[in-house]
C-alpha cells in the first residue's frame, strides 16, 4: 500500500522491482582461520609457527602462541609472554571502556553503525543508483554484488575473495564503471566495463584498497568530482581520503570521537560529514581539509544528509526523535569570518504519534535510522526504526516530507510509505536524475527491491539563490519547547 | 625568547612569500622574484628544522643515557648535559649540518623524477660527480654528527684518544676506538642515505592532491619519519657492522698513523672490535642505532619541511588578490621557468578553476581595449600544448614499440610531425597551430631534467629517455628506414634494451616503417653515435656504452650477452620505460582539470563566449590523448601496477602518474559531456570524434 501524493500519468518506465528471497542467500559463515580445521595437523618447528603467527596475527598472536606451546619453550619466556598478553589485554580493555564500541566484533560493529536498519539479516545489504545513468547496484547477503542495467540483458556478478560484510557502496561520479565497496577488512573499487557482455567480472578488474589498522569500514563517500574516495571505520581514528587511481591515502587524525562511523559528502564538494561513535560529529570543508566539532547532547549523529546546493545539512542523533539542520552560509571562494553556523536548529519532530485509520490505529514516530533528501531538494525521506514492543507494535517506516530550501526552509509532511503486510524498509534511497520528480527506491525486509515514484513539477528553479534564514532557530539547549508540537498532528486533515 | 623571535622571523619570512607572488610578475623581473620565492621557502624550511633540533636533541640524549635502574640520576645527568657548553657547541654543529643538508635539498631537488631505465643507467647516476659530491658531503656530515653524538652520550665515546700506559709501562695516547666506530658509523649512514637518495629518488618533490595546511601536514607525517629514520638506521647499522668486521682496520691503521696514536694492545686484545665477540657489545650496538637514527632524523625531518614548504600551493584562491595574479598566471605558465614554478601555476590553475568563481571570471574576461579574451587564450593554449605534447611522446613510444615489438627507447619532445596517422586529421591540425608559436616551451621529458639546474648538463645517461638527443627520436629511425634497412647500426642502435629477446630484434619489419615514412618529412641524417659521444662528452666513462651499442658486430653482442653481469646491467627494467614516459604527467593532469573545471564553469558564467571558439580542440586534444592513452596501457608492464613502499621516505607518487592521468582524463571529458549534454551534437569535430563523444555522452567508456 502506498500513500503518498497522486500520480500524474507520465509515460515513464519505472525500472522494474527485483526480488532477492531472504531463503536463497546463504550468508557468510566461514572465517578466514577456520579452514584450518579442515586440514591435518601438521607438525612445525615452534620458529614456523612463531613467524606465521607473527604474520598472520601480529605481536598478540606472536605472544600467544609462545605462551601455548610452554613445552617447547624455556619457562621464563611463556611465562613473560603470557604476562605481556594479559597486560596488552587490560590495556585493550581500558581502551575499550572509555570507547565501548571497540569491544564490538567486526560484523556486530557494521550492523551497529550502517544506515541500513537490522544489516545483519537483511538480504539486501547495499544499495547503489548510478549518479547519471539508469544502472544500480545491490549488495546481497551472500557477499556478492549484482548490477542492473535497464538497457542491457546481462547483470555482471561481482564476487571477490575479500568482499565480505558490505556496508555500503557508491558509483563514481563523472565515471561509467567505477564502484566504490566498503568492505569488512578493505575497500575495493571494481571497474566495471559497461560494454562487456561477461556476467563474472575477474577478481582483477577490483582494485584492492587498504590501510592498517583501518577496518571495518562502515561509510564511504565519492567527492562529487570524482577525485576522492573517503572511508571511515569505527575502529580507526583516521579518516581516508583516498586517491584511488594512485591507490593512495592521506589519513586525516582527529582523536576525539573514538573512529569514523558515516560519512556525507555534499553534493557541491564543500564540506563531508563525519560522525563519530561519540556524542560528537565533525563537517571537515574540503579545501584545506579543517574541520568544525559539533557536539551532541546526547548520543552519536545516526544519520545526515545535505541539500542539493551543500548549504543546508539535515541530521539526526541517536536517542532522539528530532531532525536538526544546520546551515552554512559560507560559499566557496568568498571568505567569511563566521565559520558556519553556530547552534543547530530543530526542523522536525518525529515523536511517537497515532493516528486513526480506517484500518485502526497506526502509531508512527520514534528513532529515525536514516535520511534521504531528493536531488531536486524537494522531498525528504526519513527512515523511522520502529519497536516491536510487548504492548504496542510500532513498525519501521518511511516517512516522507515535502521541502523547499528558498526562500526560506519549509518542512512539511507529505505521507507514509508502507510494503506488504509483515514487511519493513530497511534501506531507502533517491534516484539521483529522475525525470518527473522523485524516485525512491526502496529494499525491503523480505528481500524485494521497488520503486516508489513521487511525480511533481518542480517549483525551484530558483534554488540557485539559496540562502534564507533557517525557520525559527530553536536552539537545542531547550528541548522541552517542541515536546509539544508534533507535525503529524496537521496530517489529519 | 630566541625562538619566539625566530618563529616571528618565520612567519614574516612566509607572508613575504606569499605576496611576492602575488604582486610580481608582469616583467621579466617576475622571473627572478619567483625563484626568490623559492629560496624564501627553503630557508623558511631550514629556520623550522633548526628549531626543531633542541627538542630532538633532547629526546636523543634522555634515551641514548636510559637507566631505568636510577631514574632519578638519568634525569639530573640528562637535564646538566643539555645545559652544558657541549651540548651547546654541539648544537651549533648541528646547526650548520642542517643548513648544509637544506641547501643540499635545494640544490638536488627536483619535481620531474629522473628513472633510470636499466641498471647501467642507474650505476651512471650513482657514479655520477654532482652525485659524489653529494655522497662525500653527506659523509663528512656524517661524521660530524656521529661526533656530536659521540660527545652526547660521553662515557667510553667521548674522546678519540685516552691516555695509557704501554706493556713497558711508559704512558701513552692511545686510540679510542669506540669513538672511531661511531664517527665511521656516522660516514656510512650518511653515504647510505645520499646513494639511497639516488636509488630511490629521495630529491623527488610531489604535490600532494590533499591540500592541508603545513602544520597539519607536518603532523601527519611526524610519525611516518621516526619509524622510518628508525627501520633505515637498523638496516644501514647492520650493514656497517659487517663492512667494519672485515675492513675495520684499515681505518683505525690509518687513523693511528696520521694521529701518532697507539693501540692499546692491552684493551684491544681482550675487545677489539673487528671481531664477534667485539661487536656484540649491546650497549654498542644500541648507541649505534640511536645515533643513526638521530642522525636520518634530523635530515628527514630538513628534508620533509622542505617538501612540505616548497609544494605548498602559494596562491589561496581568494578574490582579494585576483587582479596581479591575472597579469601573472599566464605569464608564469608560458614563460620559461623552473619546472618548480610552472607546476605552482598549473596546480594553482586547477584550484582556481574549481574554486574561485571570482578568479574564473576573470579568465572569461576580455582585454580592456580591443576586447581580445588574451587570459583564456593563454591559458588554453598552454594547456592544449602540455596535453598535445603528451599525445606525440605516447604516439611516438608506441610507434617504437610497434615496429619492432619492444620498446626501444623512449620518444621525444623534439619530433614534432611524429603524429602518426593513427591519429585523426583534425586533431593534429589543431594541436600543431597551438605549439608551432612556442615549440620550445615545452616541459622536457623526465631525464632531461634530470636534477633542476641540469638542463643540457652532462648528467644525462645512457638509456635513460632523453629529449634532446635526436638519437633516441623514433622519427630518424623511421626516417632511415628505406636506406638502412640492411645497415648494420639500425639494429644495433635498439640494442641495449633488446638484446634478451636477441632473435626478434634483428628481424626487420618494413611495413608499418615504409607507411610511416610517407608522413615523414625529411631530416638530415646524422650519425648517430656522433650525436651522441657528443651529448655525453664530458661524462668520458660512458664512451664506451656508445661504442659498444653502435658500432659492435652481433657476434660481440651475442658475446656479451652470455655474460650474465653485462646482460644483469643492460636489461631494461620492467615499466620503468612507462614511469619515464609519465614522469612529469603531474602538470598535464593538472592541465586537464584546470581546463574541464574552466570549460564547466563557462557554460554558465562565461559571459562573452570566449571558451566557445577553443571547445572544438579542446575536446578533440582529450580525445586524442585519451586514445593515446588507451593504446599505451596496452602494452605490456604499462599496466601492472608498482609494489608499494609504506615504510620509507621514499615518495613513490611518481610511479602510479599514468594511472592518476587515465583516471582524470576520463572524468575531465565526462566532466565537459555532463555539462554541456546534447549541446556538443552542435559542435563542429570530426565523425570519429563525434562517435568518440557520444559514447560518452551515453556513459559507456
Amino acid at each position: 500500500i502506498f500513500k503518498h501524493e497522486v500520480f500524474d500519468n507520465q509515460p515513464f518506465v519505472i525500472p522494474l522491482s527485483l526480488y532477492f528471497p531472504r531463503e536463497s542467500l546463504k550468508p557468510h559463515s566461514r572465517t578466514e582461520s577456520s579452514s584450518k580445521a579442515a586440514f591435518l595437523d601438521h607438525c612445525e618447528t615452534l620458529w614456523m609457527r612463531s613467524a606465521a603467527a607473527w604474520r598472520d596475527a601480529g605481536l598478540t598472536g606472536l605472544l600467544n602462541e609462545i605462551a601455548n606451546s610452554s613445552a617447547e619453550v624455556p619457562k621464563w619466556l611463556s611465562v613473560s609472554s603470557g604476562c605481556v598478553l594479559a597486560l596488552l589485554q587490560r590495556i585493550s580493555s581500558f581502551h575499550g571502556s572509555l570507547f565501548p564500541h571497540l569491544t564490538l566484533s567486526s560484523e556486530d560493529m557494521i550492523a551497529e553503525f550502517s544506515q541500513v536498519l537490522k544489516w545483519s539479516d537483511c538480504a539486501v545489504r547495499a544499495f547503489a543508483w548510478h549518479p547519471h545513468t539508469d544502472k544500480f547496484a545491490v549488495a546481497l547477503l551472500d557477499d556478492s554484488i549484482k548490477i542492473y542495467n535497464p538497457k542491457s540483458a546481462t547483470a555482471p556478478t561481482l564476487k571477490h575473495r575479500l568482499q565480505r560484510s558490505v556496508a555500503a557502496v557508491q558509483w563514481k561520479p563523472l565515471c561509467a564503471s567505477a564502484l566504490a565497496v566498503a568492505c569488512q577488512n578493505c575497500l575495493l573499487v571494481w571497474h566495471v566495463d559497461p560494454c562487456s557482455l561477461s556476467t563474472r567480472p575477474s577478481s582483477g578488474c577490483a582494485q584492492v584498497l587498504s590501510h592498517p589498522g583501518h577496518s571495518p569500514v562502515t561509510s564511504i563517500a565519492w567527492s562529487p568530482s570524482g577525485s576522492f574516495l573517503v572511508s571511515a571505520s569505527p575502529m580507526d581514528t583516521n579518516m581516508m581520503v583516498w586517491d584511488v587511481a594512485a591507490e593512495s591515502c592521506v589519513p586525516l587524525q582527529r582523536v576525539g570521537g573514538g573512529g569514523v562511523t558515516f560519512l556525507s559528502w555534499s553534493p557541491d564538494g564543500s564540506h563531508v560529514l563525519a560522525s563519530t561513535p561519540a556524542a560528537l560529529f565533525r563537517v571537515w570543508e574540503t579545501r584545506m581539509w579543517t574541520c568544525e566539532r559539533w557536539p551532541c547532547l546526547k548520543g552519536r549523529c545516526q544519520s545526515g544528509c545535505w541539500s542539493p546546493d551543500g548549504s543546508r545539512l539535515l541530521f539526526t542523533v541517536q536517542g532522539e526523535t528530532v531532525i536538526y539542520a544546520l546551515t552554512f552560509t559560507d560559499t566557496p571562494g568568498i571568505p567569511s569570518n563566521t565559520k558556519g553556523p553556530k547552534a543547530a536548529a530543530v526542523v522536525a519532530d518525529l515523536s511517537e504519534t497515532t493516528f486513526n485509520t480506517p484500518g485502526g490505529d497506526i502509531v508512527v514516530g520514534g528513532e529515525i535510522q536514516s535520511l534521504a533528501w531528493d536531488p531536486r531538494g524537494e522531498r525528504l525521506a526519513v527512515l523511522l526504526k520502529g519497536q516491536e514492543h510487548f504492548s504496542l507494535d510500532r513498525p519501521a517506516m518511511i516517512a516522507v516530507f515535502k521541502t523547499r530550501t528558498s526562500p526560506i526552509f519549509e518542512l512539511l509532511p507529505c505521507g507514509f510509505v508502507q510494503g506488504e503486510p509483515g514487511t519493513e524498509p530497511r534501506l531507502m534511497q533517491f534516484h539521483p536524475n529522475f525525470q518527473h520528480g522523485a524516485l525512491l527506491t526502496v529494499c525491503w525486509s523480505n528481500g524485494r527491491i521497488t520503486h516508489v515514484p513521487f511525480y511533481f513539477l518542480s517549483a525551484g528553479m530558483a534554488r540557485h539563490g539559496l540562502g534564507g534564514s533557517p525557520p525559527q532557530p530553536r536552539p537545542e539547549e531547550r528541548p522541552a519547547d517542541y515536546i509539544n508540537q508534533t507535525l503529524y498532528t496537521e496530517l489529519t486533515t | 625568547m630566541l625562538i619566539f623571535c625566530a618563529t616571528l622571523t618565520v612567519r614574516y619570512w612566509h607572508q613575504a612569500v606569499r605576496w611576492t607572488v602575488f604582486h610580481r610578475g608582469s616583467s621579466q623581473r617576475s622571473f627572478k622574484c619567483m625563484w626568490r620565492v623559492i629560496c624564501w621557502r627553503a630557508a623558511a624550511s631550514v629556520a623550522w628544522a633548526v628549531l626543531l633540533l633542541p627538542p630532538s636533541i633532547a629526546v636523543f640524549v634522555i634515551i641514548s643515557r636510559v637507566s631505568l635502574l636510577h631514574p632519578i640520576q638519568w634525569i639530573s645527568e640528562c637535564v646538566s648535559l643539555l645545559t652544558s657548553a657541549t651540548a651547546i657547541f654541539s648544537f651549533i654543529l648541528l646547526c650548520g649540518v642542517v643548513l648544509i643538508v637544506g641547501f643540499l635539498n635545494l640544490e638536488y631537488y627536483t619535481v620531474i623524477p629522473s628513472i633510470a631505465c636499466s641498471k647501467i643507467a642507474l650505476l651512471g647516476q650513482l657514479l655520477h660527480p654532482r652525485q659524489f659530491v653529494s655522497s662525500l658531503v653527506h659523509c663528512i656530515l656524517g661524521v660530524i654528527v656521529a661526533w656530536c653524538c659521540a660527545v652526547t652520550i660521553g662515557g667510553r665515546y667521548q674522546t678519540l684518544g685516552y691516555p695509557c700506559t704501554q706493556a713497558d709501562g711508559s704512558p701513552q695516547l692511545c686510540l679510542n676506538e669506540y669513538q672511531v666506530i661511531l664517527l665511521l658509523a656516522g660516514a656510512f649512514v650518511g653515504y647510505c642515505h645520499s646513494v639511497l637518495g639516488v636509488i630511490h629518488n629521495m630529491n623527488y618533490v610531489s604535490f600532494h592532491t590533499v591540500q592541508q595546511y603545513k602544520y597539519l601536514r607536518f603532523k601527519g607525517s611526524l610519525p611516518l619519519v621516526v619509524k622510518c629514520s628508525a627501520i633505515q638506521a637498523l638496516y644501514s647499522v647492520r650493514n656497517y657492522l659487517v663492512v667494519y668486521f672485515f675492513l675495520g682496520y684499515v681505518p683505525r691503521t690509518w687513523i693511528c698513523k696520521t694521529l701518532n696514536l697507539q693501540l692499546n694492545r692491552l684493551v684491544c686484545s681482550l675487545h677489539p672490535l673487528d671481531t664477534i665477540a667485539g661487536l656484540l657489545d649491546f650497549s654498542l650496538l644500541y648507541h649505534l642505532w640511536i645515533s643513526g637514527t638521530f642522525l636520518l632524523f634530523t635530515w628527514y625531518i630538513t628534508l620533509l619541511l622542505f617538501r612540505i614548504f616548497v609544494t605548498e600551493v602559494c596562491f589561496p584562491v581568494q578574490s582579494s588578490f585576483t587582479e596581479d595574479v591575472h597579469q601573472c598566471l599566464p605569464k608564469v605558465l608560458t614563460g620559461q621557468q623552473p619546472a618548480i614554478l610552472k607546476f605552482l601555476a598549473l596546480h594553482d590553475l586547477a584550484l582556481l578553476s574549481q574554486h574561485s568563481p571570482s578568479r574564473r571570471s576573470e579568465v572569461f574576461s576580455l582585454s580592456q581595449p580591443g576586447g581580445h579574451p588574451h587570459n583564456w587564450n593563454a591559458i588554453s593554449q598552454e594547456c592544449l600544448s602540455l596535453l598535445a605534447d603528451l599525445t606525440q611522446r605516447l604516439v611516438a613510444h608506441h610507434d617504437t614499440v610497434a615496429t619492432n615489438g619492444r620498446a626501444k627507447s623512449l620518444s621525444t619532445g623534439s619530433d614534432k610531425k611524429s603524429l602518426s596517422s593513427e591519429s585523426s586529421g583534425t586533431i593534429l591540425l589543431s594541436s600543431q597551430d597551438v605549439m608551432t608559436p612556442r615549440p620550445s616551451v615545452l616541459i622536457k621529458t623526465p631525464a632531461s631534467v634530470f636534477l633542476r639546474s641540469s638542463v643540457g648538463s652532462p648528467l644525462t645517461v645512457p638509456f635513460t629517455p632523453d629529449l634532446d638527443s635526436p638519437f633516441s627520436s623514433p622519427a630518424l629511425r623511421r626516417l632511415a628506414g628505406p636506406v638502412e634497412q640492411c645497415s648494420p647500426w639500425h639494429g644495433t642502435v635498439q640494442s641495449p634494451h633488446i638484446m634478451r629477446r636477441g632473435p626478434k630484434l634483428w628481424s626487420t619489419s618494413t611495413g608499418e616503417r615504409g607507411l610511416q615514412n610517407k608522413t615523414e618529412h625529411v631530416i638530415p641524417i646524422v650519425d648517430p653515435c656522433a650525436i651522441w659521444a657528443n651529448e655525453f662528452s664530458k661524462a668520458e666513462q660512458l664512451k664506451f656504452v656508445c661504442f659498444f651499442t653502435l658500432n659492435c658486430p652481433i657476434q660481440v653482442k651475442n658475446f656479451l650477452a652470455k655474460r650474465v653481469l653485462i646482460m644483469y646491467l643492460l636489461n631494461k627494467l620492467p615499466e620503468a620505460s612507462s614511469q619515464a614516459l609519465f614522469a612529469d604527467t603531474q602538470s598535464h593532469i593538472w592541465a586537464l582539470e584546470g581546463l574541464s573545471y574552466l570549460v564547466k564553469a563557462s557554460f554558465s558564467e562565461d559571459q562573452f563566449g570566449v571558451v566557445q571558439t577553443t571547445l572544438p580542440s579542446i575536446l578533440s586534444s582529450m580525445l586524442v590523448l585519451q586514445e593515446a592513452v588507451d593504446r599505451h596501457f596496452k602494452l605490456p608492464h604499462a599496466s601492472s601496477k608498482p609494489v608499494r613502499s609504506t615504510s620509507s621516505m621514499e615518495d613513490s607518487s611518481y610511479k602510479t602518474l599514468r594511472f592518476a592521468l587515465r583516471a582524470t582524463l576520463k572524468t575531465a571529458i565526462y566532466r565537459i559531456t555532463t555539462t554541456f549534454g546534447e549541446h556538443l551534437n552542435a559542435v563542429q569535430m570530426s565523425a570519429e570524434h563525434q562517435k568518440r563523444l557520444q559514447q560518452f555522452l551515453e556513459y559507456k567508456e
